[in-house]
């Protein structure tokens, strides 16, 4: 379990090195500087604006304050916004991102296995194919098209949410749903799927035959045994979560840190495109790895991993 | 007739009870069905499948569409019209028209190229990359497969739309970059799946008798293990396309992908929102297909692996 543990450790290391070597060989390969304007500048203010930011120095030098400031947590300052320090634009963006994330990767979860359980509950009945009919839409309709459509609908022809913003509890209603459907139906199908199986094994039968409520059998013997799946998937939903946030909260105007990210990308500040990036792959990478942890505390079989997994 | 135990006790049967019966002449036993291949078999479950098939309609649909809409139509999608913008839907302009006055109908069939497109390309180069490396770690194993393994699993934990928006950034925004930059992490999932599939081949018998008649690994590997592997490939490819339609709308969406005036679903979305009130037939049209578009092709692939797997239908 330790063993497991470290190995999974040392790899996610190994990635954010990959990636944040990468990144800064990626942001250097551009040609030209990021620092030339369309207006002219007189040589000395190019190079008081070069000593700034530290392009002065050597590439390698560069890299390696790069590395040095990135264990400080110190990402840097931005280019488009001057005297803005990266930190301090994640900071103040991120909570609005972590907030809908938050709520979304729960609203995931809960509505996909209650969609799963009365799917494999009602197998191939109606309720079965209904749950499945709004999973395949889930998966189909994208996101950049579900947003829209909730805006106009409930926003704006009914008139029962506000079309834009993260102010009030309410508002969070249509972004949630437009960022976890496609999550949702992915869960209900897994749930689905391995419940329906679980629902054949023996200790279910002798569950039954022992006289134990429905709910019960489903609630203590089935849900988590078919929960498995879930776990592995939910560093993934994660991600999703946050990669979907960059459209979503594009379309209702909140403003989080994907859309500080397309501006970024836009305003070609590098920068800031670079700590985001980093700070992306740092949470993505944790939360998997959290993920990776749990399903092995919560598979037995997982327990006495001693061997390395083929 | 004698029949003879394993030890040595010797057991004499009567052979005057036995009597032969031939063949049975009143044909109660024939088999009346056609005995079908596998491949025969796979086809037949798929056919059978109603919303795969709607799905592989659907799909056939848009791409013929894709292709002569664009062709035959007297309208092209870059010329401005700016006497006739934001036209609802008509007998010239069946979608309608946008802000310039482009037509709306000849825009959604060139998006569809553009989707089509690039799902078809990203999905090809991760089969290409994906079943040569794959191929490699599941034949080889050992070392090799270790280390393999470890470079993918490092490439795999790289968030991938950083990387597709880091690329983006620094090449050109194109519909090349695009796919390119999607192909490198895409390629994994394909990989570990052929990986799974040659494991498993590798130790069967014909395997064995084409090493013994003296076939190099990479025969034995790309002319019997791998066409042996072709139902989870094909699975894999076709799932693989609709992310792909999706990963280009995004992108494009956000307007770091495929630039105007080059129309793609996802620049059509983009440029519908803003008039979603007063236009929404601009929004209308691209959501509805590029919608339908990943709703037939996760049908289809559905389809494919129930096809291919008859187990997992069961369950």
């Amino acid at each position: 379990m330790v063993r497991f543990i470290l190995q999974k450790f040392v790899f996610m290391i190994v990635s954010l090195f990959v990636l944040v070597t990468a990144t800064f060989v990626l942001m250097n390969a551009v040609p030209g500087s990021p620092l030339q304007r369309e207006k002219a500048t007189t040589p000395q203010i190019q190079k008081n604006l070069e000593a700034y930011y530290g392009l002065d120095k050597p590439l390698i030098q560069q890299y390696g304050i790069y590395l040095k400031n990135l264990l400080k947590f110190d990402l840097g300052i931005s280019m488009k916004k001057r005297f803005y320090s990266v930190n301090k634009i994640i900071a103040d963006s991120f909570k609005y991102s972590l907030r809908l994330g938050v709520v979304s990767v729960i609203t995931s979860v809960i509505a996909g296995c209650v969609l799963g359980i009365i799917a494999a509950l009602h197998h191939r009945k109606f309720l079965d194919n209904l749950a499945m009919v709004l999973a395949v839409i889930g998966l189909a309709v994208p996101s950049m098209v579900m947003a829209p459509l909730l805006q106009y609908l409930f926003a704006v022809k009914f008139r029962l949410f506000n079309v834009a913003g993260l102010e009030r509890p309410l508002d969070y209603v249509l972004p949630t749903i437009a960022l976890s459907s496609a999550s949702i139906a992915f869960i209900a199908r897994l749930i689905r799927t391995t419940m329906t199986e679980v629902l054949h094994a023996d200790f279910i039968r002798t569950a039954k035959a022992k006289g134990l409520p429905g709910h019960l059998i489903v609630w203590r013997h089935a849900l988590r045994n078919s929960m498995l799946p879930v776990v592995t998937y939910l560093g993934y939903l994660v991600a999703g979560v946050i990669t979907g946030s960059v459209v979503i909260e594009a379309i209702f105007a909140i403003p989080g840190m994907g859309k500080f990210f397309v501006q970024s990308v836009v305003d070609r500040d590098y920068p800031l495109i670079m700590g985001i990036t980093v700070f992306y792959a740092v949470l993505l990478m944790v939360c998997r790895f959290l993920a990776d942890i749990a399903y092995a505390l919560v598979d037995p079989r997982m327990r006495n991993f001693t061997k390395k997994v083929a | 007739m004698r029949i003879e135990g394993n030890t040595n006790t010797v057991v004499q049967a009567n052979v005057d009870l036995f009597a032969p019966i031939g063949r049975d002449p009143s044909g109660k036993e024939r088999i009346e069905r056609k005995s079908m291949s596998t491949w025969q078999h796979i086809r037949y479950r798929l056919f059978s499948n109603k919303l795969a098939m709607t799905g592989l309609v659907i799909i056939i649909l848009i791409t013929l569409l894709a292709i002569f809409v664009p062709i035959i139509s007297p309208h092209d999608h870059f010329t401005n019209d700016l006497e006739n913008t934001n036209q609802p839907p008509s007998w010239n302009h069946w979608f309608g028209t946008d802000d310039l006055g482009r037509d709306m109908f000849v825009r959604t069939w060139k998006g569809a190229q553009v989707s089509l497109f690039v799902g078809v390309a990203a999905a090809l180069i991760d089969l290409v990359i994906g079943v040569v490396y794959g191929g490699i770690m599941g034949y080889y194993g050992g070392k090799v497969d270790e280390v393999m393994n470890r470079i993918a699993e490092i490439l795999y934990a790289i968030p991938y739309l950083l990387v597709v928006i880091m690329l983006l950034v620094v090449m050109e925004p194109s519909l090349t970059t695009i796919i390119v930059a999607m192909s490198i992490t895409g390629w994994i999932n394909m990989a570990w799946i052929v990986r799974g599939q040659i494991m498993q081949l590798k130790n069967q018998e014909y395997a064995l008798a084409s090493r013994s008649l003296g076939a190099s690994s990479m025969r034995i590997l790309f002319r019997h293990l791998i066409p042996n592997a072709m139902g989870p490939i094909i699975v894999t490819l076709t799932l693989s396309v609709p992310s792909a339609i999706f990963t280009e709308a995004f992108l494009s969406f956000l307007g770091l992908g495929v630039q105007s005036p080059v129309a793609s679903w996802g620049t059509m979305l983009d440029d519908g929102i803003n008039a979603l009130t007063v236009y929404p037939w601009r929004e209308f049209f691209p959501a509805l297909f590029l919608s339908l578009t990943m709703f037939a092709f996760n049908v289809f692939g559905d389809g494919l692996r129930d096809a291919f797997d008859p187990v997992m239908r069961k369950s």
